[in-house]
């Protein structure tokens, strides 16, 4: 076991952070936003960032990935989650990469992984269908026709949807409401007759799409793992994704409370600085310490992921209600702290409240994540 | 990498043949071993267990052997830990020597001073007590009035110190009192050490809320001391006297460790267990709303851990605990408290009695959990309060300024 970064890791760090503070700070998404940009992402930054070679890290080196494991991921997750540069790391690398590695066949895994790898390939997860994470809910269903299937259902909540070549679509061929069993992978183009794809806008200003299925035939090639079985490869992406997300939510927390702490250190009021308010110590000293405990949640999970692989749904739970509890009460924080100021569009901290409170629900928020470590602890 | 997968080998075996299996259970508070000149010993296997720790230096790994410890390097003291928490083993000897006078005295002592002191400490044949707070000196420390005079070749010392955790059962005391009046506070305090079988010296123990009374009131009344038992320089006790409070806060940050998934199995020795237990569930915790503070309860406690592996870790690479040891005291100490809350609601009214009296309505273990609810309450107040930890990571960790009160007085501990 490993809790402190290696030599390796430490240099990509540094290298990750240089980047996005001088190409990706915060007022990419800013811009992105105030162009109302159809994207949603910047596909020159999303160029960079390919020949940097992030959407091929945690890739297996026999399809053209870097092999360079989770840890790599870890850390351009928490620096992008630094300045916000909205990119398709989750949903195209987090998640549907992940899905393919561990369910796809030989032929999908060369087909699709060494495109992601090139960047030519964006592709979404198409999961949710309640305003609630809960990925047994699954009404889509998936209905055998000729060699292959016809899918219909309608998708919310689909992260980067409406600018994915492929979705990766989550349905049933068995089995009722809630049941496990029953639940396959179904890849679909996102150009496939019968898909329609609407954008959502977000609070956060970030990529996501409503997704409706009507009558999509796709043949059989385009199930993802085993029929009625695909629950084991869905959750294991799933757990990967939530830990991700909470790399992501630990730069969010880091870069407000960085934020804070230098506000309180420049701000004077009755003549002297706010920061040598007692009142104000406290609560920083309380942020502190919750934001060391969530480096160390966040750490230990992908120091798993690299290494033998046990217990990740609990250390999966454990990360993503941390980072849910502490990201909340930190963005909120971080409004606080600043004042007026803090309310105000033209200061940046509101995207990192908005920002926030979507990533706290991606994937499951505190309490869904509490709930399912509880039942994973027998109690 | 293979040097120390050796010594897990070799520990490992060697521990498998030596920690006999009444040690490999966990203990009570009444079964720690303290050592000193009169210790006590529950059951003769601890006697024999601390024997055999103490003969390799392993009650205290990672001192250097010239004193008797182990001589382990940081990394092997990790796998040592590791390997005695993988059979369950107990601490063979806890004491404040070990945990707070021994690391300041390796780096501030004179030669002397180990040799004398540090042996004993090892081996558990000298049991030390800390002689720091007084009545009128908490969390404003520094402003401690206990003083030493010298004459001739000794100190004289007169005052008194409140709260010193078993002062009545301990053969020596590492003390601060202060050697000139005419400086700013923090300038004239001085670290020393005596036998607290000297002429002079007097105990009173307090009887706390728990009904227990781990703590002393002490006192001094002409106490002669020899020159040589003071370390450091003379007036320059304040540096040591702090760099002692971050081995203390280390140490009890550990009590924030006692939960995570190393108690999972034992069902109802845990949190959960017992709210399971005590409603007659046997799948599921009925209370909702419990299960749910339960569980915000055990992912914070694992979160910690994972914060202590990593502390330990960093540490490896720097020289002892640091400001970082105020956060881990102070969490470890509010994750302690919140356990012991929620046991008390787990158990409902069984974890109100007092005594057990001609009934039995209340078990042992419930009792006992009663008290250390109690005594839980003083987590956060000894080894300076949470809000004193809350500013010194306000002030030596984020670098904010000095509250104005602060900068006029300079008076926190």
């Amino acid at each position: 076991m490993s809790m402190v970064l290696n030599e390796d890791q430490m240099m990509l760090k540094d290298a990750v952070r240089g980047y996005c503070l001088t190409n990706a700070p915060v007022s990419v998404l800013r811009y992105l936003r105030d162009q109302q940009s159809e994207d949603g992402f910047s596909r020159e930054l999303w160029r960079q960032m390919v020949d940097l070679g992030w959407a091929g890290m945690t890739i297996p080196e026999q399809y053209d990935g870097f092999g360079f494991g989770y840890g790599g991921l870890e850390i351009v997750l928490e620096e992008t989650g630094r300045t916000l540069v909205p990119t398709p790391l989750v949903s195209t690398v987090l998640l549907c990469a992940t899905a393919i590695n561990l369910g796809g066949s030989e032929e999908q895994k060369s087909a699709l992984l060494p495109a992601i790898v090139k960047g030519e390939l964006i592709m979404a997860l198409a999961l949710e269908e309640t305003p609630f994470h809960n990925p047994t809910r699954i009404a889509t269903t998936a209905r055998p026709q000729g060699a292959g299937y016809v899918l219909n259902g309608s998708k919310q909540l689909v992260i980067d949807g409406h600018i994915a070549d492929k979705l990766i679509v989550v349905a049933r061929t068995a089995g009722g409401q809630d049941d496990k069993e029953g639940i396959s992978l179904f890849m679909v183009d996102r150009t496939a007759t019968g898909v329609d794809v609407r954008r959502t806008l977000m609070v956060d200003s970030r990529n996501a799409a409503h997704v409706t299925l009507n009558n999509v035939q796709v043949d059989e090639e385009a199930l993802l793992g085993d029929l009625h079985n695909g629950f084991i490869v869905l959750e294991k992406t799933l757990d990967i994704g939530r830990i991700g997300l909470a790399a992501e939510m630990l730069g969010n927390a880091q870069e407000v409370f960085d934020r804070i702490i230098d506000y309180l250190k420049q701000r004077e009021q009755f003549g002297v600085l706010i920061g040598s308010f007692q009142g104000l110590q406290h609560r920083a000293a309380h942020m502190y310490s919750e934001l060391e405990l969530c480096r160390s949640a966040v750490r230990r999970a992908f120091d798993e992921l690299d290494g033998a692989q046990e217990d990740i749904p609990i250390l999966a739970s454990i990360a993503k209600a941390k980072l849910s509890e502490v990201l909340c009460n930190i963005s909120n924080e971080g409004v606080q702290m600043h004042g007026g100021i803090g309310m105000t569009d033209e200061f940046d901290i509101g995207f990192y409240l908005k920002r926030a409170r979507v990533a706290q629900v991606l994937l499951g928020d505190a309490t869904f994540h509490r709930d399912r470590y509880a039942t994973l602890s027998g109690f | 990498m293979q040097e120390l997968d050796q010594f897990r080998d070799n520990a490992r075996a060697w521990l498998e043949h030596n920690c006999p299996a009444s040690m490999r259970t966990p203990m009570t508070e009444d079964e720690v071993v303290w050592g000193g000149r009169n210790p006590t010993f529950k059951n003769p296997d601890s006697k024999l267990w601390l024997e055999r720790m103490a003969a390799l230096g392993w009650t205290c790994p990672t001192w250097p052997s010239e004193y008797g410890g182990g001589g382990l390097s940081k990394e092997e003291g990790l796998i040592l830990a590791e390997e005695m928490q993988r059979i369950g083993a107990r601490s063979p000897l806890n004491s404040f020597g070990i945990s707070m006078l021994g690391p300041v005295l390796l780096e501030y002592g004179t030669d002397e001073q180990k040799l004398e002191h540090i042996p004993p400490i090892v081996r558990g044949e000298i049991r030390w007590c800390q002689g720091y707070s007084e009545p009128g000196a908490g969390s404003d420390l520094a402003a401690l009035g206990a003083k030493a005079v010298l004459d001739g070749d000794d100190y004289i010392i007169n005052g008194s110190k409140v709260w010193t955790s078993y002062a009545d059962k301990a053969d020596w005391i590492f003390c601060l009192v202060r050697t000139d009046f005419d400086v700013p506070k923090h300038s004239g305090i001085s670290f020393i050490l005596f036998d607290m079988r000297s002429k002079g010296v007097t105990t009173r123990p307090i009887r706390l809320i728990s009904g227990a009374s781990p703590f002393c009131e002490t006192f001094f009344d002409d106490v002669r001391v020899p020159a040589r038992n003071l370390v450091g320089k003379l007036n320059d006790g304040w540096t040591i006297a702090k760099r002692l409070l971050q081995h203390e806060r280390t140490m009890i940050s550990g009590f924030g460790l006692t939960s995570g998934r190393a108690s999972r199995g034992a069902l109802a020795a845990t949190v959960e267990g017992a709210a399971m237990k005590y409603r007659g569930d046997t799948t599921k915790l009925s209370d909702a709303v419990l299960r749910d503070e339960i569980a915000r309860y055990k992912i914070d406690s694992e979160a910690f851990a994972f914060t202590s592996r990593r502390s330990m870790e960093e540490a490896k690479t720097g020289k002892g605990p640091s400001a970082t040891s105020s956060m881990l005291k102070n969490y470890g100490c509010e994750l302690n408290k919140r356990r012991y809350e929620l046991l008390l609601q787990a158990m409902g009214n069984q974890a109100l009695g007092w005594e057990s009296g001609d009934h039995t309505d209340f078990s042992k273990d419930e009792l006992r959990i009663t008290r250390e609810w109690l005594r839980s309450k003083g987590n956060s107040i000894e080894g300076g309060t949470a809000e004193i930890q809350l500013n010194v990571i306000a002030k030596r960790v984020l670098g904010l300024p000095e509250m104005p009160i602060a900068a006029q007085k300079k008076g926190e501990k």
